[in-house]
């Protein structure tokens, strides 16, 4: 019963992932294959926005070893987003077309 | 004032939509990612500022998080920038990895969190029906971000050469064992027939074991398509997060990048002609590939001398260049590139054949071209470049291999049987330029290297090329 308790107290949300998955379905069919890396790239860092969760945790921390593991969790969430975005412009800024 | 963090959330929810999909366009693509930084980064610091818990507390230990935004951009950053374009896959996979182990670790904390609440306060049933829900999102997001951080290191650390392949006998059982193993604990970790804090670091051991025991037989050529497939893993788990916190926006980007990333995956696969399976299952490619399967019976191979090579494309019409990650792992692009201007100014009309897994992931290559100021223009795909191979004089493959291995169309006993490759047998002349008679990832002969009109050039790609490139100034 669990499982369906969960599903209905979380309805709205169960109906944003499904419509969530044929958006994502239908924004990354028909990419050309020189994009593939670019994008999964991006698709990286955009999924670094697990750091938002990070920071709620950090903030709301009590105690040493919750400290200590939100403030690793805030670091690798921010290696995630940095680092993610910067690596994909930096393979998209040679993609600029010559002259 | 939450009203506006509302607001945020779902403007940094469509920069992510909109820069996704600009993502898939060459003309696009960078504003795209620019966008869905700049609503990454609107999220976050709405989220330090405008956050409120259910009390209206606002968040605390803001002196901590800022440290930590700080130590984390700054090395990021650093890292990013001085990557080698030809070490981009690991650094993505790092990266995904960090995501992962930072979902991991919020369950942890809200995992003792509630805990801590359950021991200081008595059930409602209303609460225990919360709890249950939330036990759920936990585990998904423990596991799967486990498995994730697991993974990408592992597959990071075989494409920076630090880990060799290796594969245990009956390492698909034992995956598939610890695979029941993980879904037995978190169902009973459900129902409450086991419960306490170690089982359920018993199940976050189990799934990073996963993690690492699921990489590790898989050969390099498929690594890519690994990476892509764990970078879903971690959009799920980011989407668990979305759960636990009602927050829609990581629950949007979250599920975006896993069901973008899957369906990345698969076509990734299709380019290869390889199911998913296939290539989880490892069946060709690292340790277990066992040598020559179908031997073409040897044959000779005739080597051609260097000013041969540069005599014959010097005066050639059309010169197709194939390039394969040889020519990236020897940092031989901008020789390539040389190569292609001076023949060009002779005269010479040049191309470079593209196929869709060449380098280590789909589009590497083109981005390692590119950086050596290749024109885009000249970079064709496979379906455009193969009917031009009858019109073409001099192929020069570099640092390829299988991506030209004719056995794919003619041999059904071949493993790589089927996957799409660049036609270079209908061209006039083909030059190939390897390090050794060596097989490629696929471990299997080339029939191409024995063809009369198959012409062979040992040695480094770029101390060869740099040599072609003098000998045709020189003539």
């Amino acid at each position: 019963m669990g499982i369906l308790e969960f599903i209905s107290s979380n309805i709205q949300m169960i109906y944003l992932v499904i419509l969530m998955i044929f958006v994502g379905i239908e924004l990354i069919s028909h990419v050309p294959s020189v994009l593939h890396t670019p994008l999964m790239s991006g698709a990286n860092a955009i999924h670094g926005v697990v750091i938002i969760g990070a920071i709620i945790v950090m903030g709301q921390a009590e105690g040493v070893l919750s400290l200590v593991l939100g403030f690793i969790a805030v670091i690798f969430g921010t290696l995630n987003v940095v680092g993610g975005f910067v690596v994909t412009d930096r393979m998209l800024e040679m993609f600029k077309k010559k002259k | 004032m939450e009203h506006i963090l509302v607001v945020i959330y779902l403007i940094a929810s469509v920069t992510f939509m909109w820069g996704l999909k600009m993502l898939s366009k060459p003309d696009t693509a960078r504003n795209g990612n620019l966008i869905a930084a700049a609503g990454m980064i609107l999220a976050i610091f709405a989220t330090i500022f405008l956050y409120k818990d259910s009390e209206g507390n606002h968040l605390g230990n803001l002196v901590w998080i800022f440290l930590a935004l700080v130590i984390g951009t700054a090395i990021g950053w650093i890292m990013a920038k001085k990557v080698q374009m030809t070490a981009m896959p690991q650094m993505v996979s790092f990266f995904n990895g960090m995501g992962g182990a930072c979902a991991a670790i919020i369950s942890i904390i809200e995992y003792n969190h509630l805990n801590h609440v359950l021991a200081s306060s008595t059930m409602t049933p209303e609460m225990a029906a919360d709890h249950h829900g939330k036990i759920i999102i936990i585990l998904a997001g423990l596991i799967i971000g486990s498995v994730s951080f697991a993974g990408s290191i592992i597959a990071y650390g075989k494409l920076e050469g630090k880990i060799n392949d290796f594969s245990l006998k009956g390492q698909q059982i034992v995956n598939i064992g610890l695979l029941l193993a993980l879904l037995v604990l978190s169902i009973l970790f459900y129902t409450g027939t086991i419960s306490g804090s170690m089982w359920f670091y018993i199940i976050l051991i189990v799934s990073l074991l996963y993690g690492i025991l699921f990489v590790f037989p898989i050969g390099g050529a498929d690594m890519p398509v690994v990476i892509s497939l764990l970078n879903s893993f971690t959009g799920v788990a980011a989407a668990c997060g979305g759960f636990l916190y009602d927050n829609y926006v990581m629950l949007i980007g979250g599920i975006l990048v896993g069901s973008a990333g899957t369906i990345l995956t698969v076509t990734m696969c299709n380019a290869m002609n390889r199911s998913l399976l296939n290539v989880l299952v490892g069946n060709f490619g690292g340790a277990t590939a066992s040598g020559p399967t179908s031997s073409t019976g040897g044959g000779t191979t005739k080597e051609i001398t260097r000013s041969d090579a540069a005599i014959l494309m010097k005066y050639a019409k059309k010169v197709v260049i194939v390039p394969g990650y040889g020519l990236a792992v020897a940092q031989a692009q901008h020789t390539c590139h040389e190569l292609e201007s001076i023949l060009e100014e002779g005269g010479v009309e040049v191309k470079y054949a593209i196929h869709p897994v060449a380098g280590r992931m789909p589009g590497h290559m083109n981005v390692l071209l590119a950086e050596s100021n290749v024109s885009y223009d000249k970079l064709i795909e496979m379906e455009d470049i193969n009917p031009e191979f009858a019109t073409t004089d001099v192929v020069l493959v570099v640092g390829a291999n299988d991506v030209v291995n004719p056995a794919a169309k003619t041999d059904p006993s071949s493993p790589i049987y089927g996957m799409p490759i660049l036609e270079v047998e209908n061209a006039k002349n083909i030059i190939v330029m390897k390090r050794s008679m060596k097989a490629g990832y696929a471990g299997i002969d080339n029939a191409l290297f024995y063809q009369p009109k198959t012409y062979m050039l040992f040695g480094d790609a770029k101390d060869t090329l740099v040599k072609l490139v003098n000998e045709v100034k020189s003539m």
